[in-house]
């Protein structure tokens, strides 16, 4: 990498590599964690779709005011 | 120079994390067996979503659905409510494990189905009737 280029700049694309391995590979692990936030997304789409709802609203019409 | 070394790689590390927001932003829906489970449930919910407002079926804590009181149904069709009820549940069912399937986790199954069964209650239109923690039933 960079053979001709001086010593500083050749340190911190090694530091710049290895910071984006490391993360990298942290991401291997991470990911056998359930992720919670991108499910609750997935059940949006598919329960809209399936109850036939206005896209990123629940079926409480604005409309009647809440008054329950 | 230590220090700008140290900086360059927080900017790798941070690289690295946007990447893998990215990964993590959406889970894999879009396969052939999830969208024919879609298609199915939502035909059926032509048929049961006067259930659900009459209170005959209620959505159960677990994101199934379940007969909460049948009275209002004459005896001579209340085999055909058990029936789409059974094959709504089949197809849930089927649904939260392939939705774990689809992203190689078949072991997240069960996270899937706990999730549903909140958005599905959250998400219960008014009049409906939902399961309680106490497994008693409530109206919306």
């Amino acid at each position: 990498m960079l053979p001709s280029a001086p010593i500083p700049l050749r340190i911190g694309a090694a530091a710049l590599l290895l910071g984006t391995i490391l993360v990298s590979a942290g991401c291997v692990t991470i990911n056998i964690y359930f992720p919670a936030a991108a499910a609750e997304k997935a059940a949006d789409r598919i329960i809209e779709g399936v109850w036939q709802l206005p896209k990123g609203q629940g079926a409480q019409a604005p409309a009647d005011g809440d008054t329950r | 120079m230590r220090r700008s070394a140290i900086h360059l790689a927080l900017i790798g590390a941070l690289l690295g994390s946007a990447g893998q927001g990215l990964a993590q932003g959406n889970l894999e829906i879009d396969t052939p067996a999830i969208a024919a489970l879609r298609a199915s449930m939502q035909q059926r919910h032509q048929q049961i979503v006067s259930h659900y407002e009459s209170g005959t079926i209620g959505l159960t804590r677990d994101g199934l659905v379940a007969i909460r009181d049948a009275s209002q149904v004459p005896l001579a069709q209340r085999s055909r409510l058990s029936a789409l009820v059974a094959a709504e549940n089949r197809d849930r069912e089927a649904l939260y494990r392939e939705i774990a399937r689809a992203n190689g986790h078949p072991e997240w199954g069960g996270q899937v189905q706990a999730t549903f069964a909140q958005r599905w209650i959250d998400k219960a239109r008014r009049g409906w009737w939902v399961q309680q923690a106490d497994k008693g039933w409530a109206q919306r």
